[in-house]
């Protein structure tokens, strides 16, 4: 089966949905399953369905399209419910909430949204003011189960975050950020500026998403400085639709990113995101950016390790795609996630306790159909 | 009809291609086992290669890897190359291919309410029976298959959202411990393949569905009984009539996808409670509460 085509056609019809028109059965057998595994099921089909053609889709792989957007637009109704929660139980305490990522994709009605999954709710708190909000979301019943001692001192003294928070009655979970990078991260972003810029959210007052600029930079910054990227295609198409959306409103967008990445000390990740959103799905960066770019862009060799390791990384972990040293390149993208979170004296030890935590627990896999 | 030759080199090569419903599924896998029970249950729902383009499911039943396959084989359950579930005994390797693939239908078949629940049709009428397991569902849905009654699912009803008809899905029906002898010596035309001992189920033992099942097996059924059984050793066996509140609240109470289809799946359970004569069963002997069914007319008991 022709694995490397079948993924062309997934981007071609995110971008020229008509494209489906040129389909066979056969040709969505492979679609639908690498589409699934890149958890870009539901946002194939909402993107046909935009563009009107969803009628051009046979009814078999169409099943399962529709099947995902169901799921989705589930998924969406539960995160509207839970960001009512969440201003709830914190704006009477008066501490302001940035939604990030997909929550903030659909609160905000932004164009990478319909279709999109996700499982977890991401917010930040201003960081003088997370022990206070841990406490409020207490009260409104989120609790943090499941991490021992040694995970709870990890998150807290050397993360950007809380340990996850587990909703008691409906298990559903909140990451509550503080900042966009660990403190110990080789690059350090200002949360002030985030706070500063941040885009007040209509009905929620103290709700905020973040500014165009900022979405992107973190958006990118999540991809490819933090996140694993087993959904990385996914986030590279949301990076995409976000660029195109914004870039079309405002003719002065792409100078302001480009000043405020390197203002944000995140020139780097959106260079990244800029190549390999060209590269992947024709993103249309104009060229000027590059040049605005170029302090940022890595050297030759670097860049050359960096395709190699990216390319490889970006495509959905799904058997079609793999290639001989596709294992190869996630096991260094993780090793590098890592390193450029913490410095190595922090970084062995915990992944050596990691290591031997896990191996202890066995693999994590449900025990029975 | 495919050749036994034929299905082995399909299940080793590229894949068999079941029509399983409204599902094809493509099934890969080299167990000597999994052939024989294919070979047994779903040689009348085999299609043809060339004219299967699409499938909705791609499992793999294979031998789970690792060096205790020595002492202790085991197989493992693949949808598209990924294992959701702990491998199980090499013995249990069919009826791991029937449980996962009710996995692969609950987690992607939301164009129905899915609903644990058994189905049977007569005269084009649907009695619908969702139970707990040890309610006693399988034995009796084995019982009114094997005299007379169209089997639509043992435990896997789907309602399609779009017309509220029900949809057949027949599989072999799954009959646990005594069930298996009971439905044996009742019915010597009945036929059930090899026992798998000690599963999570206790001794299971699939019963192959009736001729008229597997062919009407597009025709979907409109919903006209819908009967809570109880199993009650010893008891009286007797059909009572349901609240339709109640009766709507355990079906959907039954149902493994509710919350995901919201609104369109109350519609439609809602829907097949106005259509239903709602029924609880309380069943004890096997002979009265089959005469009890048998009897049931349009309207009510």
């Amino acid at each position: 089966m022709n694995a490397q085509l079948t993924l062309t056609r997934l981007v071609t019809i995110l971008r020229d949905p008509g494209a489906v028109r040129d389909l066979s059965l056969a040709d969505w057998d492979l679609l639908v399953r690498l589409a699934r595994v890149a958890s870009l099921e539901g946002r194939l089909q909402a993107v046909i369905k935009a563009a009107g053609v969803l009628s051009e889709v046979p009814p078999a792989p169409r099943r399962h399209l529709d099947a995902a957007c169901t799921l989705a637009d589930r998924q969406h109704t539960m995160l509207r419910w839970e960001v009512a929660r969440i201003h709830e139980a914190l704006a009477g305490a008066g501490i302001p909430v940035l939604l990030l990522k997909g929550g903030a994709y659909v609160m905000a009605g932004l164009p990478c949204a319909p279709g999109r999954q996700f499982s977890d709710l991401d917010v930040m708190v201003p960081q003088p003011q997370l022990q206070t909000a841990e406490q409020h979301l207490f009260v409104h019943g989120w609790v943090c189960e499941g991490y021992d001692a040694y995970d709870q001192t990890y998150y807290r003294r050397w993360m950007h975050e809380l340990p996850p928070l587990t909703h008691m009655r409906r298990k559903s979970v909140l990451d509550v950020h503080h900042t966009i990078l660990p403190p110990t991260a080789r690059l350090r972003p200002d949360p002030q500026k985030l706070w500063s810029a941040a885009v007040p959210l209509d009905g929620f007052p103290g709700l905020h998403v973040l500014a165009p600029t900022d979405m992107v930079l973190h958006s990118a910054t999540h991809l490819f400085h933090d996140g694993e990227l087993e959904n990385g295609l996914r986030d590279l198409v949301d990076l995409d639709a976000l660029l195109r959306h914004f870039a079309e409103r405002d003719p002065g967008f792409w100078e302001q990113l480009t000043a405020r990445a390197f203002e944000m000390d995140l020139a780097r990740p959106l260079y990244y995101a800029l190549r390999y959103g060209r590269e992947f799905l024709a993103t249309p960066v104009p060229d000027s950016v590059y040049v605005r770019l170029a302090p940022a862009r890595p050297a030759a060799p670097l860049r050359a390790v960096m395709d190699a390791l990216f390319r490889r990384g970006l495509r959905p972990h799904h058997w079609s795609c793999d290639g001989p040293l596709s294992g190869t390149a996630r096991w260094w993208l993780y090793v590098r996630s890592h390193y450029l979170r913490m410095p190595l004296r922090l970084l062995l030890p915990h992944l050596v306790r990691k290591a031997i935590k896990e191996r202890r627990a066995g693999k994590r896999e449900q025990p029975e159909p | 009809m495919t050749a036994p030759e034929d299905l082995r080199a399909g299940l080793r090569g590229a894949g068999v291609a079941l029509q399983v419903g409204p599902f094809v599924v493509r099934l890969r896998s080299r167990l000597d086992r999994v052939e024989r029970a294919l070979a047994l249950f779903y040689d009348r729902q085999l299609l043809p290669p060339e004219q299967t383009a699409f499938a909705d499911f791609h499992i793999t039943l294979a031998r789970a890897s690792g060096l205790h396959w020595l002492w202790r084989p085991q197989a493992r359950f693949f949808l598209d190359g990924r294992s959701p579930f702990r491998p199980l005994p090499l013995a249990h390797a069919y009826p791991l291919f029937e449980w996962g693939l009710n996995w692969c239908i609950a987690q992607h078949a939301h164009d129905f309410l899915m609903i644990h629940a058994a189905v049977l049709e007569r005269d084009g009428q649907a009695l619908v029976m969702p139970g707990e397991p040890g309610a006693g569902k399988s034995t009796l849905t084995a019982a009114l298959t094997l005299s007379g009654w169209r089997l639509l699912s043992d435990e896997f009803a789907l309602l399609a959202l779009k017309s509220g008809k029900l949809v057949a899905l027949p599989r072999p029906v799954s009959l646990k411990n005594a069930a298996i002898d009971l439905i044996r010596e009742r019915y010597p035309q009945a036929v059930i393949g090899p026992a798998s001992h000690d599963t999570s189920k206790g001794t299971v033992a699939h019963l192959r569905p009736t001729d008229t099942s597997i062919e009407r097996m597009q025709a979907p059924a409109r919903p006209a009984w819908l009967v809570f059984p109880r199993f009650t050793p010893g008891g009286r066996d007797q059909l009572q009539p349901l609240a339709p509140a109640e009766a709507l609240q355990r079906l959907i109470g039954a149902s493994f996808n509710y919350s995901v289809v919201g609104g369109a799946g109350f519609e439609a359970a809602a829907d097949l409670i106005e259509q239903s004569a709602c029924m609880q069963l309380e069943y004890a002997d096997l002979d009265v509460t089959l005469g009890l069914l048998n009897g049931l007319r349009e309207g009510g008991p």
